[in-house]
Protein backbone atom coordinates (compact mmCIF):
# COMPACT_ATOMS: atom_id res chain seq x y z
CA UNK A 1 0.00 0.00 0.00
CA UNK A 2 1.14 3.81 -0.70
CA UNK A 3 3.76 2.50 -2.87
CA UNK A 4 3.59 5.00 -5.26
CA UNK A 5 3.77 7.75 -2.74
CA UNK A 6 6.82 6.33 -0.86
CA UNK A 7 9.42 8.79 -3.32
CA UNK A 8 7.85 12.29 -2.91
CA UNK A 9 7.98 14.12 -5.95
CA UNK A 10 10.84 16.83 -6.66
CA UNK A 11 12.63 16.02 -3.57
CA UNK A 12 15.81 14.93 -5.23
CA UNK A 13 19.02 17.07 -4.89
CA UNK A 14 22.76 16.80 -4.78
CA UNK A 15 23.81 17.46 -0.70
CA UNK A 16 27.17 17.12 0.89
CA UNK A 17 28.74 13.88 0.38
CA UNK A 18 25.90 12.25 -1.64
CA UNK A 19 22.27 13.25 -2.94
CA UNK A 20 18.69 12.67 -1.07
CA UNK A 21 15.66 12.43 -1.23
CA UNK A 22 12.31 12.58 0.81
CA UNK A 23 11.14 8.93 1.72
CA UNK A 24 7.38 7.98 3.19
CA UNK A 25 6.78 5.09 4.90
CA UNK A 26 4.56 2.94 2.64
CA UNK A 27 2.18 1.69 5.40
CA UNK A 28 -1.06 2.88 7.45
CA UNK A 29 0.27 3.74 10.77
CA UNK A 30 4.23 5.02 11.94
CA UNK A 31 6.91 2.27 13.06
CA UNK A 32 9.46 2.36 15.71
CA UNK A 33 12.98 2.52 14.15
CA UNK A 34 13.52 -0.84 15.87
CA UNK A 35 11.38 -2.37 13.26
CA UNK A 36 12.46 -0.37 9.96
CA UNK A 37 14.68 -3.44 8.97
CA UNK A 38 16.21 -1.89 6.04
CA UNK A 39 16.02 0.99 3.34
CA UNK A 40 17.32 -0.17 -0.34
CA UNK A 41 18.69 2.99 -2.76
CA UNK A 42 19.15 1.89 -6.27
CA UNK A 43 19.96 5.02 -8.93
CA UNK A 44 20.38 4.24 -12.57
CA UNK A 45 20.90 0.85 -11.65
CA UNK A 46 23.48 1.09 -9.01
CA UNK A 47 22.91 0.02 -5.54
CA UNK A 48 23.24 2.21 -2.83
CA UNK A 49 25.90 -0.57 0.17
CA UNK A 50 23.75 -0.56 3.29
CA UNK A 51 26.12 1.11 5.25
CA UNK A 52 26.09 4.22 3.30
CA UNK A 53 22.26 5.54 3.79
CA UNK A 54 21.27 7.45 6.26
CA UNK A 55 17.89 8.41 7.62
CA UNK A 56 16.96 11.75 8.87
CA UNK A 57 13.71 12.65 10.89
CA UNK A 58 12.99 15.83 13.12
CA UNK A 59 17.06 16.81 13.10
CA UNK A 60 18.41 13.51 14.06
CA UNK A 61 20.20 11.14 11.65
CA UNK A 62 20.69 7.13 12.06
CA UNK A 63 22.46 5.00 9.74
CA UNK A 64 20.44 1.91 9.10
CA UNK A 65 22.30 -0.25 12.12
CA UNK A 66 21.97 2.23 14.14
CA UNK A 67 17.81 2.34 13.68
CA UNK A 68 17.71 -1.65 14.77
CA UNK A 69 18.32 -0.60 18.59
CA UNK A 70 16.19 2.80 18.51
CA UNK A 71 12.98 2.21 20.77
CA UNK A 72 12.74 5.70 21.43
CA UNK A 73 11.77 7.34 17.73
CA UNK A 74 9.40 6.87 15.16
CA UNK A 75 8.83 7.14 11.34
CA UNK A 76 5.58 8.53 11.62
CA UNK A 77 2.54 7.70 9.19
CA UNK A 78 3.16 10.07 5.88
CA UNK A 79 5.73 11.59 7.74
CA UNK A 80 8.72 12.59 4.82
CA UNK A 81 12.33 11.64 6.02
CA UNK A 82 15.56 12.52 4.75
CA UNK A 83 17.03 9.34 2.92
CA UNK A 84 20.77 10.05 2.10
CA UNK A 85 23.02 8.24 -0.06
CA UNK A 86 27.02 8.64 0.17
CA UNK A 87 27.79 9.08 -2.96
CA UNK A 88 31.14 10.66 -3.63
CA UNK A 89 30.37 13.52 -6.36
CA UNK A 90 26.42 12.98 -6.07
CA UNK A 91 24.38 12.62 -9.08
CA UNK A 92 24.51 14.86 -12.16
CA UNK A 93 22.06 17.34 -13.08
CA UNK A 94 19.24 15.87 -15.07
CA UNK A 95 17.15 12.92 -14.83
CA UNK A 96 17.90 9.90 -12.64
CA UNK A 97 15.65 6.26 -12.14
CA UNK A 98 15.53 6.22 -8.18
CA UNK A 99 14.43 2.74 -6.79
CA UNK A 100 13.56 2.89 -3.20
CA UNK A 101 12.60 0.02 -0.98
CA UNK A 102 11.29 -0.44 2.14
CA UNK A 103 11.66 -3.86 4.72
CA UNK A 104 9.71 -3.73 7.81
CA UNK A 105 9.11 -6.28 10.65
CA UNK A 106 5.64 -6.39 11.22
CA UNK A 107 4.25 -7.99 14.48
CA UNK A 108 1.42 -9.18 13.36
CA UNK A 109 1.92 -10.51 9.82
CA UNK A 110 3.13 -14.09 9.31
CA UNK A 111 6.22 -12.60 6.36
CA UNK A 112 8.41 -9.90 6.20
CA UNK A 113 7.16 -7.71 3.93
CA UNK A 114 9.54 -5.44 1.25
CA UNK A 115 7.86 -2.38 -0.38
CA UNK A 116 9.08 -1.10 -3.47
CA UNK A 117 8.70 2.14 -5.47
CA UNK A 118 10.90 3.21 -8.34
CA UNK A 119 10.12 6.85 -10.52
CA UNK A 120 12.30 8.83 -12.55
CA UNK A 121 13.25 12.20 -10.64
CA UNK A 122 15.10 15.57 -12.40
CA UNK A 123 17.88 16.87 -10.43
CA UNK A 124 18.08 20.28 -10.76
CA UNK A 125 21.42 21.76 -12.51
CA UNK B 1 -38.13 -4.57 15.33
CA UNK B 2 -36.47 -1.48 16.04
CA UNK B 3 -32.29 -1.18 15.42
CA UNK B 4 -30.35 0.15 18.25
CA UNK B 5 -27.15 -0.18 16.13
CA UNK B 6 -25.37 3.06 16.24
CA UNK B 7 -23.03 4.27 12.64
CA UNK B 8 -19.23 5.30 12.96
CA UNK B 9 -15.92 5.40 11.12
CA UNK B 10 -12.45 4.31 11.57
CA UNK B 11 -10.51 7.17 10.64
CA UNK B 12 -8.43 4.03 8.72
CA UNK B 13 -10.99 4.57 5.65
CA UNK B 14 -9.26 7.79 4.97
CA UNK B 15 -5.62 7.01 4.95
CA UNK B 16 -4.89 7.69 1.23
CA UNK B 17 -6.28 11.44 2.12
CA UNK B 18 -4.46 11.66 5.84
CA UNK B 19 -0.87 10.19 4.00
CA UNK B 20 -0.86 12.95 1.63
CA UNK B 21 -1.72 15.40 3.93
CA UNK B 22 -5.20 16.13 1.77
CA UNK B 23 -7.38 15.90 5.37
CA UNK B 24 -6.39 16.52 8.43
CA UNK B 25 -8.29 15.54 11.96
CA UNK B 26 -10.86 18.04 11.41
CA UNK B 27 -11.66 16.87 7.94
CA UNK B 28 -12.04 13.32 9.09
CA UNK B 29 -14.10 14.11 11.68
CA UNK B 30 -16.11 16.99 10.21
CA UNK B 31 -16.72 14.02 7.26
CA UNK B 32 -18.34 12.13 9.41
CA UNK B 33 -20.47 13.56 11.64
CA UNK B 34 -22.13 14.88 8.02
CA UNK B 35 -22.90 11.41 7.21
CA UNK B 36 -24.18 11.04 10.87
CA UNK B 37 -21.79 8.86 11.72
CA UNK B 38 -20.70 9.85 15.32
CA UNK B 39 -18.69 7.10 16.44
CA UNK B 40 -15.31 7.77 15.74
CA UNK B 41 -12.52 4.97 15.77
CA UNK B 42 -8.84 5.74 15.55
CA UNK B 43 -5.52 3.86 14.80
CA UNK B 44 -3.30 6.14 17.64
CA UNK B 45 -0.29 5.90 15.37
CA UNK B 46 -1.99 6.71 12.55
CA UNK B 47 -3.84 9.76 13.66
CA UNK B 48 -1.57 10.95 16.25
CA UNK B 49 2.28 11.65 15.56
CA UNK B 50 4.77 10.30 18.32
CA UNK B 51 2.47 7.48 19.73
CA UNK B 52 3.53 5.11 21.21
CA UNK B 53 7.30 5.25 21.46
CA UNK B 54 7.67 8.76 21.41
CA UNK B 55 4.24 10.30 23.34
CA UNK B 56 1.79 12.37 22.13
CA UNK B 57 1.45 16.28 22.63
CA UNK B 58 -0.86 17.28 25.26
CA UNK B 59 -2.06 19.63 22.60
CA UNK B 60 -3.21 17.40 20.54
CA UNK B 61 -4.78 15.33 23.21
CA UNK B 62 -6.63 18.78 23.32
CA UNK B 63 -6.94 19.29 20.33
CA UNK B 64 -8.85 15.35 19.52
CA UNK B 65 -11.31 16.66 22.33
CA UNK B 66 -12.43 19.88 21.34
CA UNK B 67 -12.87 18.35 17.98
CA UNK B 68 -15.20 15.94 19.26
CA UNK B 69 -17.13 18.41 20.78
CA UNK B 70 -17.26 20.73 18.09
CA UNK B 71 -18.90 18.20 15.40
CA UNK B 72 -20.52 16.15 18.28
CA UNK B 73 -19.28 12.94 17.86
CA UNK B 74 -18.33 10.17 20.27
CA UNK B 75 -14.73 8.37 20.38
CA UNK B 76 -15.19 4.58 20.02
CA UNK B 77 -11.86 3.20 20.01
CA UNK B 78 -8.47 3.07 20.21
CA UNK B 79 -6.80 0.97 17.62
CA UNK B 80 -3.44 -0.32 19.29
CA UNK B 81 -0.75 -2.29 17.73
CA UNK B 82 1.75 -3.73 20.88
CA UNK B 83 4.69 -4.58 18.33
CA UNK B 84 5.82 -7.98 20.44
CA UNK B 85 8.40 -7.88 17.45
CA UNK B 86 10.41 -4.72 18.50
CA UNK B 87 13.61 -6.47 19.22
CA UNK B 88 15.29 -7.76 16.42
CA UNK B 89 16.67 -10.30 18.52
CA UNK B 90 14.89 -11.27 21.01
CA UNK B 91 10.65 -11.36 21.85
CA UNK B 92 9.30 -9.33 24.16
CA UNK B 93 9.31 -10.29 27.43
CA UNK B 94 5.35 -10.98 28.96
CA UNK B 95 5.92 -8.25 31.84
CA UNK B 96 6.80 -5.49 29.05
CA UNK B 97 4.00 -6.68 26.67
CA UNK B 98 1.41 -6.41 29.67
CA UNK B 99 2.79 -3.15 30.14
CA UNK B 100 2.54 -1.73 26.95
CA UNK B 101 -0.80 -2.85 26.76
CA UNK B 102 -1.53 -0.45 29.84
CA UNK B 103 0.32 2.17 28.39
CA UNK B 104 -2.51 1.82 25.72
CA UNK B 105 -5.44 1.66 28.11
CA UNK B 106 -4.00 4.96 29.33
CA UNK B 107 -4.09 6.59 25.83
CA UNK B 108 -7.25 5.29 25.39
CA UNK B 109 -8.48 6.88 28.39
CA UNK B 110 -7.07 9.61 27.68
CA UNK B 111 -8.81 9.80 24.19
CA UNK B 112 -12.12 9.19 26.16
CA UNK B 113 -12.60 5.69 24.14
CA UNK B 114 -14.87 3.10 25.97
CA UNK B 115 -12.55 0.49 24.08
CA UNK B 116 -9.26 -0.15 23.07
CA UNK B 117 -8.45 -2.66 19.85
CA UNK B 118 -6.44 -5.86 20.29
CA UNK B 119 -4.79 -7.43 17.21
CA UNK B 120 -6.00 -10.95 16.84
CA UNK B 121 -2.43 -12.06 17.40
CA UNK B 122 -1.64 -11.20 20.91
CA UNK B 123 -1.21 -13.76 23.48
CA UNK B 124 -4.72 -14.07 25.67
CA UNK B 125 -2.80 -13.98 28.74
CA UNK B 126 -1.26 -10.87 28.37
CA UNK B 127 -4.79 -9.52 27.97
CA UNK B 128 -5.98 -11.24 30.77
CA UNK B 129 -3.08 -10.21 32.89
CA UNK B 130 -3.89 -6.79 31.84
CA UNK B 131 -7.36 -6.98 32.17
CA UNK B 132 -7.88 -5.60 36.08
CA UNK B 133 -5.90 -2.11 35.30
CA UNK B 134 -8.56 -1.53 32.21
CA UNK B 135 -11.28 -2.32 34.46
CA UNK B 136 -9.98 0.22 36.30
CA UNK B 137 -9.77 2.53 33.77
CA UNK B 138 -13.19 2.14 32.45
CA UNK B 139 -11.68 0.52 29.09
CA UNK B 140 -12.37 -3.05 27.53
CA UNK B 141 -9.99 -4.89 26.04
CA UNK B 142 -11.18 -5.77 22.48
CA UNK B 143 -10.06 -9.02 20.50
CA UNK B 144 -10.43 -8.22 17.08
CA UNK B 145 -11.30 -11.30 14.92
CA UNK B 146 -10.60 -10.94 11.53
CA UNK B 147 -10.53 -13.38 8.88
CA UNK B 148 -8.81 -15.59 8.30
CA UNK B 149 -9.94 -16.38 11.61
CA UNK B 150 -13.53 -16.55 12.68
CA UNK B 151 -15.54 -17.52 15.41
CA UNK B 152 -15.57 -21.02 15.21
CA UNK B 153 -11.42 -20.95 14.56
CA UNK B 154 -9.56 -22.84 18.01
CA UNK B 155 -7.33 -19.42 18.11
CA UNK B 156 -10.40 -17.74 18.90
CA UNK B 157 -12.00 -20.40 21.08
CA UNK B 158 -8.87 -20.47 23.03
CA UNK B 159 -9.17 -16.33 23.30
CA UNK B 160 -12.47 -16.91 24.45
CA UNK B 161 -12.40 -19.96 27.13
CA UNK B 162 -9.28 -17.42 28.40
CA UNK B 163 -11.55 -14.46 28.81
CA UNK B 164 -14.25 -16.43 30.40
CA UNK B 165 -11.81 -18.12 32.69
CA UNK B 166 -10.46 -14.84 33.76
CA UNK B 167 -14.77 -13.48 34.28
CA UNK B 168 -13.40 -9.68 33.76
CA UNK B 169 -15.79 -8.14 32.45
CA UNK B 170 -12.96 -5.66 30.08
CA UNK B 171 -11.88 -8.46 27.85
CA UNK B 172 -14.01 -8.79 24.73
CA UNK B 173 -14.53 -8.91 20.72
CA UNK B 174 -14.98 -6.92 17.75
CA UNK B 175 -15.70 -8.77 14.63
CA UNK B 176 -14.07 -7.30 11.28
CA UNK B 177 -17.02 -8.09 8.76
CA UNK B 178 -14.49 -8.89 5.92
CA UNK B 179 -14.64 -12.58 7.17
CA UNK B 180 -18.32 -13.03 5.68
CA UNK B 181 -16.95 -12.60 1.89
CA UNK B 182 -19.64 -13.82 0.24
CA UNK B 183 -17.85 -13.12 -3.05
CA UNK B 184 -14.29 -12.44 -4.31
CA UNK B 185 -14.43 -8.47 -4.46
CA UNK B 186 -14.69 -7.02 -8.36
CA UNK B 187 -11.59 -4.43 -7.03
CA UNK B 188 -9.35 -7.69 -6.15
CA UNK B 189 -9.55 -8.91 -9.22
CA UNK B 190 -9.40 -6.47 -11.75
CA UNK B 191 -6.08 -5.60 -9.94
CA UNK B 192 -5.14 -8.82 -10.29
CA UNK B 193 -5.94 -8.67 -14.08
CA UNK B 194 -3.49 -6.05 -14.00
CA UNK B 195 -0.59 -7.24 -13.00
CA UNK B 196 -1.20 -9.90 -15.97
CA UNK B 197 -3.16 -12.46 -14.48
CA UNK B 198 -4.89 -14.37 -17.40
CA UNK B 199 -8.49 -13.93 -17.73
CA UNK B 200 -9.22 -17.51 -17.97
CA UNK B 201 -7.39 -17.83 -14.69
CA UNK B 202 -8.85 -14.99 -12.63
CA UNK B 203 -12.12 -16.25 -14.07
CA UNK B 204 -11.34 -19.64 -12.55
CA UNK B 205 -10.42 -18.08 -9.05
CA UNK B 206 -13.58 -15.91 -8.30
CA UNK B 207 -15.81 -18.73 -9.82
CA UNK B 208 -13.85 -21.71 -7.36
CA UNK B 209 -14.57 -18.91 -4.92
CA UNK B 210 -18.37 -18.70 -5.44
CA UNK B 211 -18.32 -22.07 -5.30
CA UNK B 212 -16.67 -22.44 -1.92
CA UNK B 213 -13.81 -24.49 -3.25
CA UNK B 214 -10.86 -25.56 -0.68
CA UNK B 215 -8.48 -22.71 -1.10
CA UNK B 216 -5.40 -25.57 -1.80
CA UNK B 217 -7.72 -27.30 -4.42
CA UNK B 218 -7.63 -23.88 -6.06
CA UNK B 219 -3.71 -23.26 -5.94
CA UNK B 220 -2.88 -26.44 -7.31
CA UNK B 221 -5.50 -26.17 -10.16
CA UNK B 222 -3.82 -22.67 -10.95
CA UNK B 223 -0.92 -23.98 -10.87
CA UNK B 224 -1.59 -26.92 -13.56
CA UNK B 225 -3.53 -24.02 -15.61
CA UNK B 226 0.01 -22.60 -15.87
CA UNK B 227 -0.46 -19.48 -13.45
CA UNK B 228 2.78 -18.46 -11.72
CA UNK B 229 3.54 -14.65 -9.74
CA UNK B 230 0.30 -12.84 -9.55
CA UNK B 231 -2.20 -15.66 -10.77
CA UNK B 232 -0.71 -17.58 -7.85
CA UNK B 233 -0.82 -14.27 -5.69
CA UNK B 234 -4.40 -14.44 -6.35
CA UNK B 235 -5.31 -17.64 -5.51
CA UNK B 236 -3.78 -17.66 -1.92
CA UNK B 237 -6.12 -14.68 -1.42
CA UNK B 238 -8.03 -17.90 -0.91
CA UNK B 239 -5.84 -19.00 2.11
CA UNK B 240 -6.79 -15.35 3.51
CA UNK B 241 -10.49 -14.88 3.05
CA UNK B 242 -13.38 -17.31 3.13
CA UNK B 243 -17.31 -16.69 3.46
CA UNK B 244 -17.53 -17.46 6.87
CA UNK B 245 -21.39 -17.24 8.70
CA UNK B 246 -22.61 -13.91 10.33
CA UNK B 247 -24.75 -15.78 12.70
CA UNK B 248 -21.83 -17.42 14.16
CA UNK B 249 -21.27 -13.95 16.13
CA UNK B 250 -25.32 -14.49 18.08
CA UNK B 251 -23.10 -16.88 20.60
CA UNK B 252 -20.64 -14.15 21.26
CA UNK B 253 -22.84 -11.52 21.42
CA UNK B 254 -22.64 -10.24 25.25
CA UNK B 255 -19.17 -10.19 24.09
CA UNK B 256 -18.95 -7.84 21.48
CA UNK B 257 -18.78 -4.68 21.55
CA UNK B 258 -17.66 -2.86 18.67
CA UNK B 259 -17.37 -4.05 14.78
CA UNK B 260 -15.87 -2.72 12.41
CA UNK B 261 -17.62 -2.30 9.24
CA UNK B 262 -15.27 -3.62 6.37
CA UNK B 263 -15.68 -2.98 2.93
CA UNK B 264 -13.60 -3.46 -0.35
CA UNK B 265 -16.17 -1.33 -3.04
CA UNK B 266 -19.48 0.48 -2.54
CA UNK B 267 -20.58 0.65 -6.07
CA UNK B 268 -22.78 4.17 -7.38
CA UNK B 269 -26.12 2.26 -6.24
CA UNK B 270 -24.43 1.65 -2.56
CA UNK B 271 -23.89 -1.99 -2.52
CA UNK B 272 -21.04 -3.63 -1.15
CA UNK B 273 -20.23 -6.46 -3.88
CA UNK B 274 -18.74 -9.20 -1.78
CA UNK B 275 -20.03 -8.37 1.89
CA UNK B 276 -23.28 -9.30 2.94
CA UNK B 277 -24.30 -6.34 4.86
CA UNK B 278 -28.36 -7.03 4.84
CA UNK B 279 -27.44 -10.47 6.27
CA UNK B 280 -24.95 -9.19 8.88
CA UNK B 281 -27.38 -6.19 10.04
CA UNK B 282 -30.42 -8.32 10.60
CA UNK B 283 -27.71 -11.05 12.64
CA UNK B 284 -26.95 -8.15 14.46
CA UNK B 285 -30.38 -7.14 15.14
CA UNK B 286 -31.49 -10.33 15.96
CA UNK B 287 -28.17 -10.90 18.82
CA UNK B 288 -29.48 -7.33 20.24
CA UNK B 289 -26.32 -5.56 18.83
CA UNK B 290 -26.59 -1.63 20.30
CA UNK B 291 -23.19 -0.68 19.62
CA UNK B 292 -21.42 1.24 16.99
CA UNK B 293 -20.46 -0.36 12.82
CA UNK B 294 -17.61 1.26 12.29
CA UNK B 295 -16.93 1.97 8.60
CA UNK B 296 -13.41 0.70 7.41
CA UNK B 297 -12.88 1.37 3.66
CA UNK B 298 -10.04 -1.24 2.57
CA UNK B 299 -10.42 -0.98 -1.23
CA UNK B 300 -7.60 2.07 -1.30
CA UNK B 301 -4.59 -0.51 -1.58
CA UNK B 302 -6.39 -2.26 -4.32
CA UNK B 303 -7.28 0.34 -6.84
CA UNK B 304 -4.57 3.09 -5.99
CA UNK B 305 -2.48 1.22 -8.81
CA UNK B 306 -4.64 2.58 -11.42
CA UNK B 307 -6.46 5.52 -9.59
CA UNK B 308 -6.64 8.02 -6.70
CA UNK B 309 -9.27 6.81 -4.49
CA UNK B 310 -11.70 8.60 -2.92
CA UNK B 311 -12.53 7.90 0.40
CA UNK B 312 -14.98 10.01 1.34
CA UNK B 313 -17.54 9.37 -1.27
CA UNK B 314 -16.90 5.55 -0.58
CA UNK B 315 -17.20 5.75 3.20
CA UNK B 316 -20.67 8.16 2.31
CA UNK B 317 -21.78 5.15 0.17
CA UNK B 318 -21.37 2.69 2.87
CA UNK B 319 -23.35 5.21 5.28
CA UNK B 320 -26.40 5.60 3.02
CA UNK B 321 -26.65 1.54 2.92
CA UNK B 322 -26.02 1.45 6.53
CA UNK B 323 -28.37 3.51 7.46
CA UNK B 324 -31.30 1.75 4.76
CA UNK B 325 -30.21 -1.01 6.76
CA UNK B 326 -30.77 -0.01 10.54
CA UNK B 327 -34.23 1.89 9.15
CA UNK B 328 -32.98 5.15 9.37
CA UNK B 329 -35.42 7.34 7.62
CA UNK B 330 -33.02 10.33 6.62
CA UNK B 331 -30.57 9.53 3.98
CA UNK B 332 -26.73 10.81 5.09
CA UNK B 333 -25.40 13.31 2.82
CA UNK B 334 -22.05 15.36 2.87
CA UNK B 335 -22.36 19.25 3.50
CA UNK B 336 -18.41 20.08 2.92
CA UNK B 337 -16.82 19.55 0.02
CA UNK B 338 -12.95 18.29 1.08
CA UNK B 339 -10.66 21.22 -0.89
CA UNK B 340 -8.90 18.86 -3.72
Amino acid sequence: MMDKLMIVEDSLANVDGGFAFLGRLPYYRGLGLSMVEDLQITVDGEAIPREDVRFSVRGKTYTLDQMETVYDDRWNFGEKATITALKAGGLAPGKHTLEFAVRNRISYLPFVPTTRCVKELALAA
Amino acid sequence: MTSQIKRGVSLYSFQNETFQGKMNLEDCIRTCAELGARGIEVIGEQSFWGWPEVGVAEADIANWHALIAKYDCVPVSHDYMLDYKRYKDRPMPFEEQVASVRKDIDFGAALGTPFIRSLVSIDPNVLVAAAPYAEEKGIKLLTEVHAPLHFDHPWIIRIAEAFAKSGSPALGFLPDMGMFLKKFPPCWSAKFRRMGVPDRIADYIEKAYEDRVLSEYVLLEVQQMGGTGPALGMAETLRHNAAFEPKRMLDYMPMIHNIHGKFYEMTADYVEPSIPYDEIIAVLDQGGYSGYICSEYEGNRWIEDAEEPDSVEQVRRQQVMLARLIGETTVPALKTPIAA
